[in-house]
């Protein structure tokens, strides 16, 4: 659905892993009523009293009152903003994960995620930006079409992720049927009880759950892809977490067995989010904090999408780098030699021999050797992994899941009112829109080819 | 060559479409002409005996509230009434009747006889002229030239009408008639796109041949409602309907003759449509299903013809009779007429405007069947839209336009004029988003006050209107404004009518909202206003479905700014290049007249649409840029 103006948007401002912090931007007649009901300030004041242009510290909660992140918000009131409109700035600090988060309590508060060159738009709209910058906005609204264009190519190509085509087919179905029982009333269709229906919208909103239970099941959904460091200890596996994060959170040290814990970083490769875990380096130990971090380790190694093998090269092949190759022979792999600014000692044949389809690549974290095809190579293999990525949700799918249960959960309130089926199909259409504005297909046309898909219809 | 006649509007065809063109624009006063092939034809129901059924028969009442004449028609002369889908929500109530063709026809074309202004010619049209972009006249067969300022193509099925029934085919309009072979080509050679559609309709049967006695009877109502808002005499059941299935042996029959079906045989090249697939194809497409259910219909009171519903067919003769006697009832049947396809040119409606004119030829305008839809609702609904606009066009006044969050009709042209269609267009009451707002029950509170605008409502109509809207006004003021205290005396009553005692303080309308409540039943405790049974079920629906109809509504006001957000005509959207491929061609062709009507463009994203906007903004910047420097100049 279009809108022109007025209604709030929300999205996130700072490309993820870009800078330390991650801004969220609201536009729209609802933003400060928004961030006042997701936002407790550190002096008790509400967002809606503060004076034009304040700056406020406080915190985010999530709907049940804890709390997201600490964070800075940046009231701008209309007209004096970029839009025209009025505008909150939340900044965050916790990196990605959080930053996601607070967009979400946006979403659910009532604001909708912003097209790309929205703001712009906005802005050109309102009179806020001169002609000369017309085509600007134009190219940035533009440069959007060939993304969606793009990832509309795909999904043709049958790349949509399976789920939501799965749930899309579910809601379908029910709705289909209802709507061939008004339609065709004195044609021979079986009829479709109040309890029928319950349980095929049950069933519908079981499968909004799985896919929206992100945070137990499948944290990918919102990090993105997972890539996991491993190697012996020593290896230079902290080391390099920090030069692909360009930040210091892994203590780094040529004592082995440094890392004890697992540790997650956020980076961002050619527009895709990736979650990397450094990890304690494996080998047979005997101190029993370690133990516990090489077995988190192994956990982690089944659990990632992409593991980065790293074999030192300044050091003989050893009983330690033969443990990590059977760990790992079955999965998706980049095999990595290490330290290539020294003098090589390893022979790399005795690694690539397990791994038929990989070369090994040489790195060194000291001259940056290397990290540059490692970057490629990563972006590479996510391409090719279709069947993992299908679980990268973006917000834009979640925003319309969570809109989806919504409706269907409207849908049970109105089938228990009892008030005649065609009602119920009010609400289960508003769900199959939120889906098909994912895949930019037609409601009308999907339940009237779906009717005469299922039903003998006819005079 | 003989100028035989000057017109304000010529409408080409006197079917349903025809019809209501015709006495739209004569009634609002144009020097009207309407030409058929014969003059037997007016009103002809070549296909199905009824009129109405679910989204159809809301397009009646919609025709009827914008003063159309189908619906009166329709309730003098239909001999059954059934209305359907009352155990679901009053949004998709739907009459449905039994139509006697015959004296369908001969009050229908009564009825034109006496219009004024309104003359009735037997004519052939073969050619269309059209002078500097803008029609001028139209040609007959034996060559007088009738002038006019505006035309209405309502042609239905008759342009290169083939009709195929087995390996038999021959050209030819629908029912024996003659198909309009030239017409098509003068349409082609002043630039219109054709399509090529098929449709088809099953055998008429002898009643003295068939056994009743097998079949379940099908009656009519009891208490009849009528479709139009006009008609006060309730009308009679005068016959019934009856119901019967195929069996093994008739699918056997299908089966084994398969290959002799024009479709298999691929002598039918044109598009049929999904809602009226043939028996032959059901039994393809549905192979599992044990049997299909047919219904007898009465094509008249004074005929013994039954039409077969359900058996459209376009096999040969022989395998026609023999899977027909397969069926309990029919073992006898004599086919009086054998069911049969018919393949026809139909112009894109793409190349229309939401007004039914054509985009490039001014005043020339396009209703009905030959416009790709099917039925004879959706081409009388189409019809009334072209008269009125027709009658605009003469008198350079407004067009009228109707939103689909304002009727049927709304999204019935719309969907025509901006999606297309790729086979014969039917209305079904899944098309309209706003299906809580267009109830057939309130088609005149939504409609009327248009038709009175452009003319075509009749005081006596606008009157009764009148009298009911303000009735409703005033029991819905009384319900919502008198409050109820709960009390022994008050719960006394309100037990005694089954409704439930009340707790809390509460306006009286709150009781509306509890199922089964009914303004009747408060009327007997309560001093609440005395009005007409119309106007009560108006108040209770909007009481019990407030909700549901305040979400629709605020949904198609959100939608509305949309709507009014009208695109200037002559936009280069070759020039935009910011608009993906697909969009600018497709925004070329279809000429939206709205940002509203943009967006649903199939193929057109919000992207698209983002660009447009921007860059309509963007002209209009520059463009006033302009006219300042000239002024200073
Ligand atoms: N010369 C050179 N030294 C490196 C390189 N990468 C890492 N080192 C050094 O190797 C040592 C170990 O590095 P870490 O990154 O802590 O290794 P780790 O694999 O995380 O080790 P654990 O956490 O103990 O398992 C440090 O002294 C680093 O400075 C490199 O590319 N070249
Ligand atoms: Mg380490």
């Amino acid at each position: 659905m279009i809108q022109i103006q007025g209604d709030t948007i929300s999205a996130i401002a700072t490309a993820f892993g870009e800078a330390g912090i991650g801004i969220i931007r609201m536009s729209g007649k609802q933003a400060i009523d928004i961030a006042d009901r997701i936002f407790k300030s550190v002096n008790g004041k509400k967002l809606t009293e503060v004076k034009d242009r304040s700056i406020i510290l406080g915190r985010i909660m999530d709907s049940k009152g804890a709390v997201i992140d600490e964070v800075v918000v940046l009231i701008m009131r209309s007209p004096k903003s970029y839009t025209k409109e009025d505008i909150v700035e939340i900044q965050c600090h916790g990196g990605l994960m959080v930053t996601q988060k607070v967009l979400s309590r946006t979403l659910e508060e009532g604001a909708r995620l912003a097209e790309r060159g929205e703001f712009t738009k906005r802005a050109f709209l309102n009179g806020r930006l001169d002609l000369s910058q017309a085509q600007a906005v134009l190219d940035i609204i533009q440069a959007k079409t060939n993304e969606a264009l793009k990832t509309a190519e795909d999904k043709l190509s049958g790349k949509m992720t399976g789920e939501i085509y799965k749930l899309k087919q579910q809601i379908l179905k029910i709705i289909a049927h209802i709507e061939a029982i008004i339609d065709f009333p004195e044609d021979d269709i079986e009829n479709l009880t109040l309890n029928e229906i319950t349980n095929e919208v049950t069933t519908a909103i079981d499968e909004v759950n799985e896919l929206l239970d992100f945070e137990t099941k499948s944290k990918i959904l919102t990090a993105g892809i997972e890539v996991a460091i491993i190697g012996k200890p020593n290896v230079g596996k902290s080391s390099l977490l920090n030069l692909l994060s360009k930040s210091e959170k892994a203590i780094v040290t040529d004592i082995p067995g440094t890392t004890r814990d697992v540790i997650e970083e956020y980076i961002n490769i050619q527009g895709v989010p990736i979650k990397i875990l450094d990890t304690a380096g494996i080998h047979k130990s005997t101190d029993k904090i370690e133990e516990i971090g090489i077995k988190k380790t192994k956990e982690k190694i089944m659990q990632a999408n992409l593991v980065l093998a790293l074999f030192d090269g300044s050091r003989e092949f050893d009983n330690e780098d033969e443990t990590i190759i059977n760990l790992i022979k079955n999965h998706n792999v980049i095999v990595l030699l290490t330290k290539c600014d020294l003098p090589t000692k390893i022979d790399s044949n005795k690694i690539e021999i397990h791994f038929p389809t990989e070369k090994a690549i040489s790195i060194s974290v000291k001259t940056k050797d290397g990290v540059d095809i490692l970057r490629q190579n990563i972006t590479d293999k996510i391409k090719n992994m279709s069947g993992d990525l299908a679980f990268i949700r973006n917000a834009r799918e979640l925003e319309a899941l969570r809109h989806v249960r919504k409706n269907l959960e409207e849908a049970k309130d109105t089938i228990a009112l009892n008030i005649g089926v065609d009602f119920i199909s009010i609400d289960l259409r508003s769900a199959l829109q939120e889906l098909n504005t994912l895949t930019g297909e037609s409601v009308d046309e999907d339940i009237i080819n779906e009717i005469f898909s299922k039903f003998c219809i006819g005079k | 060559m003989f100028t035989a006649g000057k017109y304000d509007v010529i409408v080409i065809g006197a079917g349903h479409a025809g019809i209501e063109a015709a006495l739209a624009s004569a009634r609002i006063g144009c020097k009207t002409l309407m030409t058929t092939l014969s003059l037997e034809n007016i009103a002809m129901m070549p296909c199905n005996p009824s009129i109405g059924g679910p989204a159809k028969g809301h397009l009646v009442r919609e025709i009827d509230a914008l003063g159309g004449q189908m619906g009166l028609t329709a309730d003098k002369t239909c001999i059954q009434f059934r209305m359907l889908n009352t155990g679901k929500g009053a949004a998709v109530h739907a009459l449905r009747a039994q139509a006697d063709k015959k004296i369908y026809q001969a009050v229908m074309k009564e009825i034109c006889e006496n219009t004024d202004n309104l003359d009735i010619k037997q004519l052939l049209i073969e050619k269309i002229i059209v002078e500097n972009k803008k029609i001028a006249a139209v040609i007959t067969e034996t060559g007088e030239i009738y002038q006019a300022t505006t035309v209405i193509l309502a042609s239905g099925t008759y342009l290169k009408g083939r009709i195929i029934i087995g390996e038999t085919i021959y050209d030819g309009g629908p029912n024996g008639q003659r198909a309009a072979i030239n017409l098509s080509d003068s349409l082609k050679e002043i630039g219109i796109k054709f399509m090529r559609f098929k449709t088809g309709t099953p055998a008429r049967v002898d009643g003295r041949t068939l056994d009743f006695s097998k079949m379940e009877i099908q009656k009519g109502d009891e208490n009849i409602q009528n479709f139009s808002f006009m008609t006060d005499i309730p009308t009679k059941n005068k016959t019934f309907c009856y119901l019967t299935y195929t069996n093994n042996k008739t699918h056997e029959i299908l089966k084994k003759n398969l290959h002799r079906a024009p479709m298999a045989n691929g002598i039918i090249e044109g598009t049929g449509p999904r809602y009226c697939p043939s028996i032959e194809s059901k039994i393809i497409m549905f192979p599992d299903k044990e049997r299909h259910q047919l219904f007898l219909e009465p094509e008249g009171l004074n005929t013994q013809e039954y039409y077969v519903q359900g058996m459209s067919t376009s096999m040969p003769m022989d395998v026609q009779i023999e899977f027909l006697h397969t069926i309990p009832g029919l073992e006898n049947a004599k086919i009086m007429r054998p069911g049969y396809a018919i393949e026809y040119d139909c112009i894109d409606p793409l190349q229309l405007k939401p007004t039914l004119e054509f985009k490039g030829i001014a005043g020339f305008f396009s209703a009905g069947q030959s416009n790709g839809t099917s039925g004879y609702e959706e081409a009388a609904a189409q019809g009334i839209i072209a008269g009125i606009n027709a009658a605009m066009f003469v008198k350079g006044k407004e067009p009228l336009i109707l939103k689909r969050s304002e009727g049927y009709i709304g999204v019935l042209i719309d969907d025509l004029i901006t999606k297309g269609t790729q086979e014969p267009y039917r209305m079904m009451t899944s098309r309209a988003e706003y299906r809580l707002l267009l109830r057939q029950d309130n088609a005149d509170l939504r409609l009327t006050p248009h038709g009175r605008s452009v003319g075509l409502v009749s005081n006596e109509r606008w009157n009764r209107f009148q009298t009911k809207k303000a009735e409703i006004e005033i029991a819905t003021s009384y319900l919502s404004n008198t409050i109820l205290t709960p009390s022994k005396d008050i719960n006394d009553k309100l037990i005694s009518l089954n409704i439930g005692e009340i707790r809390n303080t509460m306006p009286l309308s709150e009781l509306l909202r509890r199922p089964n409540v009914t303004y009747e039943n408060l009327q007997t405790i309560f001093d609440i206003p005395q009005i007409s049974t119309e106007a009560q079920f108006q108040v209770e629906t909007n009481f019990y479905y407030e909700g549901y109809i305040k979400k629709q509504t605020e949904l198609a006001l959100k939608l509305e700014k949309l709507e009014s957000k009208l695109i200037p005509q002559g936009i280069p959207y070759e020039n935009i290049l910011n608009l993906r491929s697909e969009a600018r061609e497709k925004l070329a062709i279809i000429k939206p007249r709205s940002i509203g009507q943009a967006s649903r463009i199939s193929g057109v994203s919000p992207a698209d649409i983002s660009v447009l906007i921007v860059w309509i903004e963007q002209q209009k910047r520059l463009q006033s840029i302009t006219q300042l420097k000239h002024h200073k100049i």
